[in-house]
């Protein structure tokens, strides 16, 4: 009931085209998410253009807002930078916030938020990474947001059919468990609970009942445990059970994996300027020299990783 | 040549279109843009080219017990299921087709110039699928009855539960499957690929060097001595 | 000297049966295999009641004041509608699970009291679709015998995930019942155990099953009704997803629903019972807005018009039965059709499977005394076809009588007007499962 994309940069000309290649790549997969869709962008400290992340250039810290409320993001935004203004720069959304501060003042801003917003949800944070939720159709979230005018280096993406009458944001990838750490994931785990009373017990939160959360998260303790993104991964696969392909990118990279039977699609193109995956191959079709790329499906079990600075895997 | 622009039409103004084609006509699809169910459930012999890459289910439903069936052809890559319970007529793919490639084809021909993925040939049950290149893990589950050729390797888990289907496999094999065992090639194998080939073009394949692939036929009847095999 | 034996009460952990059980798996090394569905007692209609007619609520007349029965299904997208005089249809069995008389038998028996019955694990016999005049053609994930010709010439296509005896588990048939006809139409060997798949081979999840929903329809014309069916266990979602992938039907098999022949763990351990499934399926379509654009039919373990009207009252369009409509046609009877419209005493026939007349569920063993779950054309030939479709239209329109006339004790001119409140429970669990009342109280357990 999703579909899932991911687009790494390798050339560094491509970057101020992050948007408009991955927008086409999210259209393509409104079908079977047409719910809600999930979008983070990775963006280095002096992204170019204009829009939302380039008013955080320069910002240690960047904290993602969003909700399921009706939320008055005006006056939150006023109300922030009545309070934190020099050190904090508050960019709107058509349905959240971007803010931009010092590590210093991360925490505070959250807890600030915590007590006089509640409503208001932390969707990520990170030195890089900028999160947008919202609901209804996929193309509608990207032209609201004029997505395909931003810059970055990396994104991913995922399109959602609801099950709940209710169309959650908390139940939207990516999960963001961990600063820039981003889990998109398609399929269902068929263990997940018994994974999670097991993380609870080790202290791990959660905010949803959702099954992805659990790899999520799960992924975060193991890659705070000094795991890297490969081993962390494999750590995943082996914990859960059940059908998945997992997209999962950090400050530096990206990984996918699928589990031991492969039924949830995945497909992915490696061409001289960027990584590409995508739940079909349609979804790459648009993608420059995609007719040179090395177009393929991932194996069962394997796990392919990609970093920024080599994106081989 | 007629020509009908996927831009322009809705699926099932294509598919009527396609499906009100004089027998023997020809028409190319434009712009097809990765589009699910192109060409779906076409029983007579027209001729069908998709200039571009489709999505899942191309050629499903198509031929006929009756009928010699269409002739499908997609300049580009496909998605899944490709060629789904053909009865007659060929589907070709010129390009790689992604998992469950001819999925339970009861007759006629699917052929890919490229790569198929995972589950190629599963549930077949009568029909012919080529593969040029490579094919995926677990090629050939449950495959009934027909034939399966690949040119290049296959992945793990080959013949997985195979019935009376025979699998060729010029590459190497990852690992076979439950109850799937590797037999000694006899000439009429040698025909039979031989014919393929020509059929297929894929003239890389040497038809006396494929390995063959077939059932032990040890699962034919329970017993809970196979249930690690289950 | 001591005194005569005693024996024990029995344990209720280790009775008989049980013992008899791990003794015969002992001695063969099998799993027992066996036919129709879960036989152990189970929440059910049985708890539930109706509260008819009181000096508020006014019955209407039987028989002079019309009680409408009529059922259509499958609109939603546009598709020619199923339109059925009474809302009881015939579930999906196959022909090779069945002899090809029973199946011709149940095809004119639907047509005959206007309702509808359904192909199985093995594809469309010409017999069937020439008996019956509203076929609702499966899709399964063996694929046995599909035919694009067969699915053109269909009045509805059910797409299979599932069903109430096994869900999560494929079909069964075992070799004595794979006969010649039936191996050409499943292109299996003959004599072979057959083991099908329990996914579906191009197609797996809701977001795919969108896509071959689509397909179905394209190769259809848009023509004809999309029933998705599943075995009764995460209800609530699986009938939002299907409705999210297009169903314009759902039919949900609670875990008293039978087959030919599968594993007795499975019957007995898999899904949910009927009485839980419906609520909670009707209650799935309401919440997303849906409960009058797709309509559901719920089957497993419905045997008399009481049933049908909890089922409707419930929140069911429409009912399915599979082993009911086996016993009407003769199944467990001791008396098969003999020569010259006489009748032929087959106990020995059910003595020969270690089994009588009123407790056989050896449909799997394929040496059905009368005839219904064979493949031996001997045995075939104990069922005459004409008198077996009067039998099943006969316990057809007796149960659609049984319906209306609740009914018309609620007050009700029309079967789809029954609703939950004029249902009371008896016990403590069918209140919560139906979400009504226990009776004499305004309790519903768990709110």
């Amino acid at each position: 009931m999703c579909g899932v994309v991911g687009l790494l940069i390798k050339d560094p000309a491509l970057e101020p085209r992050l948007g408009s290649l991955l927008v086409p790549m999210i259209e393509a997969l409104g079908d079977r998410g047409p719910d809600s869709s999930g979008i983070a962008v990775y963006s280095d400290g002096a992204a170019g253009g204009s829009g939302p992340l380039a008013t955080l250039a320069g910002a240690e810290v960047r904290i993602s807002l969003g909700s399921d409320a009706p939320v008055d993001w005006p006056s939150v935004r006023a109300d922030l930078e009545r309070r934190f203004s020099p050190v904090a720069t508050v960019s709107e959304l058509p349905r959240g916030l971007l803010v931009g501060a010092p590590m210093r003042h991360a925490a505070e801003i959250q807890v600030y938020l915590g007590d006089q917003w509640p409503e208001v949800r932390v969707l990520a944070t990170g030195g890089a990474v900028a999160v947008i939720k919202d609901t209804g159709r996929p193309e509608e979230t990207c032209s609201r947001h004029a997505l395909s005018e931003w810059q970055g280096y990396l994104a991913v993406a995922h399109t959602r059919m609801a099950t709940e009458s209710a169309v959650t944001l908390l139940h939207s990838h990516p999960f963001v468990p961990a600063a820039d750490l981003c889990v998109v994931h398609n399929g269902s785990f068929s263990n997940y609970a018994s994974v999670r009373r097991w993380l609870s017990s080790q202290g791990v939160r959660f905010d949803s009942d959702n099954d992805s959360e659990v790899a999520a998260r799960l992924l975060a303790e193991r890659l705070a445990a000094g795991d890297d993104l490969a081993e962390a991964t494999r750590w995943v696969m082996k914990e859960l059970d059940g059908f998945f392909t997992l997209v999962i990118t950090t400050a530096t990279g990206m990984s996918v994996v699928r589990d031991a039977f492969a039924c949830k699609p995945a497909a992915v193109a490696e061409a001289d300027g960027y990584v590409a995956v995508a739940s079909e191959y349609r979804a790459l079709a648009h993608l420059p020299g995609i007719a040179h790329a090395r177009v393929f499906e991932p194996r069962p079990e394997e796990v392919y990783t990609w970093t920024r600075s080599t994106a081989t895997s | 040549m007629d020509t009908l622009d996927c831009d322009v039409l809705t699926l099932r103004e294509l598919n009527r279109a396609l499906r009100s084609l004089e027998v023997g006509s020809s028409v190319r699809l434009r712009n097809p843009g990765g589009r699910h169910n192109l060409a779906v459930g076409l029983e007579t012999s027209v001729s069908v080219t998709i200039e571009g890459n489709a999505g899942y289910f191309v050629g499903g439903l198509c031929g006929s017990r009756s009928d010699a069936g269409p002739d499908i052809t997609v300049k580009g890559f496909v998605g899944w299921s490709v060629g789904e319970n053909l009865m007659s007529g060929t589907v070709r793919v010129r390009g790689s087709a992604s998992q469950s490639a001819g999925s339970s084809a009861h007759g006629g021909l699917i052929a890919i110039d490229g790569d198929a993925s995972l589950r190629a040939g599963i549930s077949l049950k009568g029909g012919t699928l080529a593969v040029a290149g490579d094919a995926g893990a677990m090629t050939g589950f449950m495959a009934q009855a027909g034939t399966i050729l690949v040119g290049g390797n296959v992945g793990h888990g080959l013949g997985d539960s195979l019935y009376e289907a025979v699998i060729y496999v010029g590459g190497s094999i990852a690992s076979l499957g439950a109850d799937a065992r590797e037999e000694e090639l006899t000439d009429e194998d040698v025909l039979e690929v031989k014919r393929l080939v020509a059929r297929t073009g894929f003239d890389h394949i040497d038809p006396a060097a494929v390995r063959r692939v077939a059932s032990a036929r040890s699962l034919y009847h329970f017993s809970t001595r196979h249930h690690g095999a289950y | 000297m001591p005194g005569p034996v005693e024996p024990a009460a029995p344990s209720a952990t280790f009775p008989p049966e049980v013992i008899e059980r791990v003794h015969h798996m002992a001695d063969t090394g099998q799993y027992p295999i066996r036919g129709l569905g879960a036989r152990r007692p189970l929440p059910s209609f049985d708890d539930l009641v109706f509260l008819t007619a009181s000096v508020s609520r006014y019955p209407l007349e039987g028989y002079r004041e019309r009680c409408e029965t009529r059922t259509v299904l499958g609109g939603r997208h546009g598709a020619r509608p199923i339109e059925l005089d009474i809302p009881i249809t015939i579930a999906g069995m196959s022909f090779g699970a069945l002899s090809a008389a029973a199946k011709e038998a149940l095809g004119r028996a639907a047509t005959a009291v206007g309702t509808s019955t359904t192909t199985g694990d093995g594809g469309m016999t010409p017999e069937e679709r020439k008996a019956s005049d509203k076929l609702v053609y499966q899709v399964l994930p063996s694929r046995y015998g599909f035919d694009p010709a067969d699915l053109r010439s269909a009045d509805a296509v059910e797409v299979v995930i599932g069903q109430g005896a096994k869900p999560g588990g494929g079909g069964l048939l075992l070799g004595q019942k794979v006969g010649d006809r039936v191996a050409e139409m499943r292109t299996l060997p003959a004599g072979i155990d057959q083991r099908s798949a329990s996914r579906h081979p191009d197609w797996v999840g809701p977001d795919d099953l969108r896509i071959k929903i689509e397909e179905l329809r394209e190769a259809t014309e848009w023509r004809i009704p999309v029933y998705v069916k599943v075995g009764a266990t995460r209800v609530d979602h699986d009938v939002k997803l299907a409705v999210a992938a297009g169903a314009d039907v759902v039919v949900v098999d609670g875990m008293q629903g039978g087959t030919a022949a599968t594993q007795d763990v499975f019957i007995e351990h898999a899904g949910i019972p009927t009485l839980p499934a419906v609520r909670q399926a009707a209650e799935a379509l309401a919440e997303i807005g849906m409960e009058r654009e797709v309509q559901l039919i719920v089957s497993g373990g419905i045997r008399s018009g009481a049933d049908v009207a909890k089922a409707l009252a419930l929140g069911a369009d429409a009912v399915s039965i599979g082993v009911a409509a086996l016993v009407a046609l003769g199944c467990n009877r001791a008396h098969a059709h003999g020569p010259g419209g006489g009748a032929l005493d087959v106990t020995d026939g059910y003595r020969a499977l270690g089994t009588l007349p009123g407790r056989c569920a050896h449909c799997h063993t394929g040496r059905c005394p009368v005839g219904i779950a064979t493949q031996d054309a001997e045995l075939e030939r104990r069922l005459e076809t004409d008198r077996g479709a009067e039998a099943v239209a006969n316990f057809l329109r007796a149960t659609t009588m049984e319906l209306t006339a609740l009914a018309r004790a609620c007050g009700k001119s029309d079967v789809h007007h029954l609703e939950p409140e004029d249902l009371v429970a008896l016990t403590v669990e069918a209140a919560a499962m139906a979400r009504v009342p226990l009776a004499g109280t305004r309790w519903i357990p768990g709110g």
